[in-house]
């Protein structure tokens, strides 16, 4: 690992003037970052701590209902504060790496990431979440953009994530055991105005919403409405751990199970 | 170079470090408390699994200078000052749970963040938990073993493997 600065900001002001060096990056909780940097794959000349910034922690419920969950919490406390106002993200979160990696990893670092196969991805554009940055919010549907890319500019910090939370969700994963991420993963989440479903693991382009089974459940939210769906293994990733067609037909297959669960 | 001080095994201590420095590293480098080992050094074996703030972490994945101030236990601060082994390290030994020795560090500090979370956890509980610490000797049944009898849980119906 090339060395760096570091600081340790106590506030997100203080955060955003440390970002305004050149190459400065931001660090959640490093569970992908600091192995991206001993491969020397990222070579930034100083690292900013998200870490010790107070209002980017902890979970918490807005006045419309919805969840608010600090860009700086980490998955384990996710995993437990959030575990009775929106219990599928919970879920999700109590699912990531493994119980050393939650202590650390946080949900900013995560969706700021947007790994092809990382969980948060599903879950946030699945919930149709709203991502607040230091200068805007960004609505999920605009915010990833392909594999390991988003709408954030420069020096962008995601201070918390707003969940609206809906009747009933799912995620299930379908776990590439060596790496802990999803070989394919499937939130569904459904709404009194209708149902999302987004997919990570599977695709090429990063993390996509299955629109064609969402039409389909707003028909009829039952399995077998998705009989007859297929997903096109064209843009599929393919490697070692499972070919185009097979997280195709994971897809299709994870799908049912999160009806399933939610009906 | 900049100035870390933590509380490592109830003793305060500091040092000067890169920003680059792993916690593994001032452990090991910088204290010589070689206990804590360094096995794939990329976050997936858990050989190097410390505390800080009472949480297991990945201390080959964190920054020194993120456990600034923190309260940091490690594998030598588990048996009593006499050499007494903690009740998880005399369960290891008692069931055989360690062959090579490399993983147990990780293995014991995993385990005590386990059973302060949940005292008495069930096979599969104790499974899912160390899904983050890898044995390649044992096959993981004497681990698992162990740590029930260490959560004081009756083992003599499970047969040794």
């Amino acid at each position: 690992m090339y060395n760096f600065e570091f600081e340790r900001p106590s506030t997100i002001a203080d955060a955003v003037a440390a970002l305004g060096g050149e190459d400065a990056q931001a660090l959640g909780g490093g569970q992908t970052l600091i192995p991206t940097l001993k491969q020397r794959l990222a070579a930034p000349s100083k690292l900013v701590s998200m870490n010790g910034i107070a209002e980017m922690q902890g979970v918490c419920i807005e006045d419309d209902g919805s969840v608010a969950i600090g860009g700086a919490t980490t998955h384990a406390n996710v995993a437990a504060k959030a575990a009775g106002s929106y219990p599928a993200l919970a879920a999700l979160a109590g699912q990531i790496g493994d119980p050393a990696v939650r202590n650390r990893g946080t949900i900013g670092g995560s969706v700021a990431n947007n790994d092809p196969a990382a969980c948060y991805p599903a879950g946030v554009l699945g919930s149709g979440a709203t991502i607040v940055t230091n200068t805007r919010q960004i609505a999920a549907d605009d915010f990833f953009q392909g594999m390991f890319t988003t709408a954030l500019e420069e020096d962008e910090i995601i201070t918390s994530v707003r969940f609206p939370v809906p009747q009933a969700a799912s995620y299930q994963k379908f776990l590439q055991p060596a790496s802990r991420f999803a070989l394919v993963g499937v939130y569904l989440a459904r709404f009194a105005d209708g149902v999302r479903v987004a997919v990570t693991g599977a695709s090429e382009e990063g993390v996509f919403r299955w629109s064609e089974a969402e039409e389909a459940l707003n028909k009829e939210f039952r399995t077998d409405a998705l009989m007859d769906l297929h997903v096109n293994p064209m843009n599929m990733i393919g490697d070692l751990h499972g070919s185009k067609e097979y997280r195709a037909h994971l897809v299709g297959v994870m799908t049912k199970r999160a009806v399933e669960a939610c009906s | 170079m900049t100035k870390v001080s933590m509380t490592v095994n109830g003793v305060a201590v500091s040092g000067d470090v890169e920003g680059r420095t792993l916690l593994s590293g001032f452990l090991r480098d910088h204290l010589n408390l070689t206990g804590t080992h360094i096995g794939c050094d990329t976050a997936q074996c858990g050989a190097c699994v410390v505390h800080v703030n009472g949480e297991a972490v990945k201390s080959c994945n964190m920054l020194a200078l993120e456990a600034d101030g923190a309260d940091v236990g490690t594998i030598e601060g588990q048996a009593a000052e006499d050499g007494t082994l903690s009740a998880i390290q005399q369960a290891f030994q008692d069931h055989h749970g360690l062959q090579c020795g490399f993983c147990t560090p990780g293995m014991v500090m995993s385990t005590a963040a386990l059973l302060k979370e949940n005292p008495r956890p069930t096979e599969g509980e104790i499974r899912k938990y160390l899904e983050g610490n890898l044995c390649r000797c044992t096959g993981y049944h004497n681990i698992v073993k162990a740590i029930m009898a260490a959560s004081g849980q009756d083992v003599s119906s499970i047969a040794a493997e």
